[in-house]
């Protein structure tokens, strides 16, 4: 069962919206029903899935009807047709108080220029959905300051809407849909006002929540960089059809069509890829069965001066270089006490980003170590340019194009 | 230009004198007793009230929405009401605006939260309020004196007329300057229509509403001296015995008190408007 489920919702503003309909579901596009009809498109027969706990991003420039499908979820607009499910419950046929009652239940949401009440203070304004519920002033009160707390704002329940900096305003708006507990967080590009720095303060505030409370999230967004950071599936939206949906790594690999790979032509991979996706496996030396010897042929073998080793379980134990190998064989030290151990070591899932500036300065590869310190593999310089140029290797043609 | 001769005058007295007034005028009749006595009543209190008292309670309430120049001003004002002896006509004209501005709020805001709602409804309404606010006051005094009589009645239904539409107007644009993401918060969070009125549109509108309730204001005082002319008692009955005794002293002393008392209601009901913003 899917939290949200949305099944070829379409919403043709205008005049004679049936007419619009019927045109489009004869196969004629936007810009002809508009020179035909004087309807305008504004979202054409999009469905999809957001399950329970997920972050679920529609990405799409502006115009791109993603506003209005987020609204036609809890009805602010309504339908020209088509289907929305919150827990198989069907919103597009509910009567005026069931749909009162499911936004009051269900769904909550956070607005692009925040939407606060300027009348009330900010208790006033996290508290107002709990207010219209007719919930004990007490209650009221204590679940508003719960969530305002949640959202970093204690200290700042007396002041107006109209004293606080917009960040500090975006946090109120969160906090207003959080007060009311609903399962569903319905966010319009609830960063896009705000500026780099505290986008990025909030967006990982919203992981933070959302990884504690387990909401799910809808989120919409202009911006392919948040797109990317925060959904674990993303559509994204091109003249009121959703063109693809998926995962980050599913768009970013294999996009869709040529919109999609436009698109995605210009994002930051830095950001996007993780270590896991750059590594490759080493040619390894296992200490228990090799000596010196044996790492020094094996150099040979493939023309290096250096030899990653790992012991039985292929726990990783450090850098033998030639050097240190003709030493370790002359002078009879034990293998063990000649490695290097100042290699800079990495989790799989560390961003690229997070490796660049490492990269230019250690002299040897990075290793990327499990959580049981096993060997996954190494990262060297070339694969990181390569991947911030390329991605993965197969997603090759796609850049050049 | 006159191809024809359109009777307009004939069959409006036509229409008025044999229909209209025979059908309606027991209802107009309920209407002057209730608003006459509204009005008597209003006037008895204020008349009640020591000049000494009222100044008082008027001083602290000008002290308190304006400050203390508006205070001062308020005091000096009164003072020139009583030692020029138009304490009672003050009080009168007072009443008359008080009842008016009241008649026209109790319907004026309704109708603008009406037609804020809806755009069919504020298609009638606007054109309605342009007809109220251009067609010549005399115009409609004839028939306020046929309906109502002469008097205090005939005042407030004239004066109403020519009042209501600032409230109606300013409250309906408050309503629809309400920014729509607030309106659209308030009903994702599951207003009703009721408490997405009560409790966002009309305390987002206050500012506005109480910029219309001043012009209300204004508009009643200006028409006190018209309204004189149907045998509205008050300052403006001062001024038009001065106009036909050409007392050009009485005159100014009318005329002054209408402005003390204009410049006292405006700004105590732009401090209102202003502490709700």
């Amino acid at each position: 069962m899917s939290k949200i489920s949305v099944s070829q919702i379409t919403k043709v503003f205008g005049q004679n919206p049936k007419q619009g309909l019927e045109r489009l579901n004869q196969g004629y596009s936007k810009d002809e029903i508009l020179a035909d009809t004087g309807n305008t498109v504004g979202v054409n027969q999009a469905s999809f899935n957001v399950e329970e706990g997920e972050i679920f991003v529609i990405m799409g420039l502006s115009g791109s009807g993603k506003s209005t499908l987020i609204r036609l979820v809890n009805r602010l607009i309504e339908p020209t047709s088509g289907q929305v499910y919150i827990d198989d419950e069907e919103i597009t046929n509910m009567n005026k108080e069931d749909l009162i009652e499911a936004r009051r239940q269900k769904l909550g949401m956070v607005f692009q220029n925040f939407g606060l009440f300027p009348h009330r203070t900010v208790i006033g304004n996290v508290a107002y959905g709990l207010e219209i519920q007719g919930v004990e002033k007490e209650e009221q009160i204590e679940k508003a300051k719960q969530s305002i707390v949640d959202v970093g704002l204690n200290g700042y329940e007396n002041s107006y809407p109209s004293e606080l900096s917009g960040g500090m305003q975006q946090r109120v708006g969160l906090a207003r849909a959080l007060a009311n507990d609903t399962d569903i967080l319905l966010m319009d590009e609830a960063f896009s006002a705000l500026d780099p720095l505290i986008r990025k303060d909030m967006q990982d505030e919203l992981l933070r929540l959302q990884k504690r409370l387990g909401k799910t999230v809808l989120f919409i967004t202009h911006d392919l960089d948040e797109a990317l950071k925060l959904g674990d599936r993303i559509a994204i939206m091109k003249d009121g059809q959703i063109v693809q949906v998926g995962s980050s790594e599913e768009i970013l690999e294999n996009p869709a069509n040529d919109y999609v790979s436009n698109f995605v032509k210009d994002v930051d991979r830095s950001k996007v890829l993780d270590a896991s996706q750059v590594m490759r496996r080493p040619e390894v030396l296992t200490t228990y069965k090799n000596g010196p010897r044996t790492a020094v042929r094996k150099m040979e073998e493939f023309g290096a001066s250096s030899i990653f080793v790992v012991d039985r379980d292929e726990r990783f134990q450090g850098l033998l270089t030639i050097d240190d190998a003709i030493r370790s064989h002359k002078e009879d030290i034990p293998m063990e006490d000649v490695l290097k151990q100042d290699i800079h070591k990495t989790t799989p899932d560390t961003p690229l980003n997070d490796l660049i500036g490492i990269a230019v300065e250690t002299k040897y590869p990075i290793v990327v170590l499990d959580e049981d310190n096993k060997l996954l593999g190494i990262i060297s310089r070339v694969s990181i340019l390569s991947g911030l140029v390329l991605g993965k290797e197969h997603d090759e043609e796609v850049t050049e194009a | 230009m006159n191809y024809f001769y359109f009777p307009l005058e004939q069959w409006t007295n036509t229409f008025v004198n044999e229909w209209f007034l025979p059908t309606f005028s027991s209802a107009f009749e309920s209407i002057s007793v209730v608003l006459n006595s509204f009005v008597d009543f209003v006037t008895n209190t204020l008349l009640f009230i020591p000049a000494e008292l009222f100044t008082l309670i008027l001083v602290l309430i000008a002290w308190r929405l304006g400050g203390k120049g508006l205070a001062f001003f308020t005091l000096i004002g009164m003072l020139y009401l009583g030692s020029v002896d138009i304490w009672e006509e003050s009080m009168n004209t007072l009443s008359i605006v008080i009842v008016s501005t009241f008649v026209s709020l109790v319907i004026g805001i309704p109708v603008g939260i009406f037609s804020a709602m809806n755009n069919k409804i504020q298609a009638v309404v606007r054109p309605t309020l342009d007809f109220m606010q251009t067609l010549p006051s005399f115009v409609y005094l004839i028939p306020a004196v046929l309906l109502f009589g002469l008097g205090g009645v005939s005042a407030v239904i004239a004066t109403f007329i020519f009042a209501a539409p600032p409230a109606v107007r300013m409250t309906n644009l408050g309503i629809r300057h309400v920014p729509k993401e607030v309106i659209e918060a308030s009903k994702a969070f599951g207003s009703t229509s009721k408490q997405l009125l009560f409790k966002v549109q009309l305390p987002l509108a206050v500012p506005s509403i109480m910029a219309g309730v001043n012009q209300t204001i204004m508009l009643s005082l200006s028409m006190a001296v018209i309204a004189s002319m149907i045998g509205a008692p008050g300052l403006g009955a001062t001024v038009l015995t001065s106009i036909s005794r050409v007392n050009i002293g009485l005159g100014l002393v009318g005329g002054l008190g209408i402005v003390v008392l204009a410049i006292i209601l405006d700004r105590i009901t732009q401090g209102i408007g202003q502490n709700t913003k």
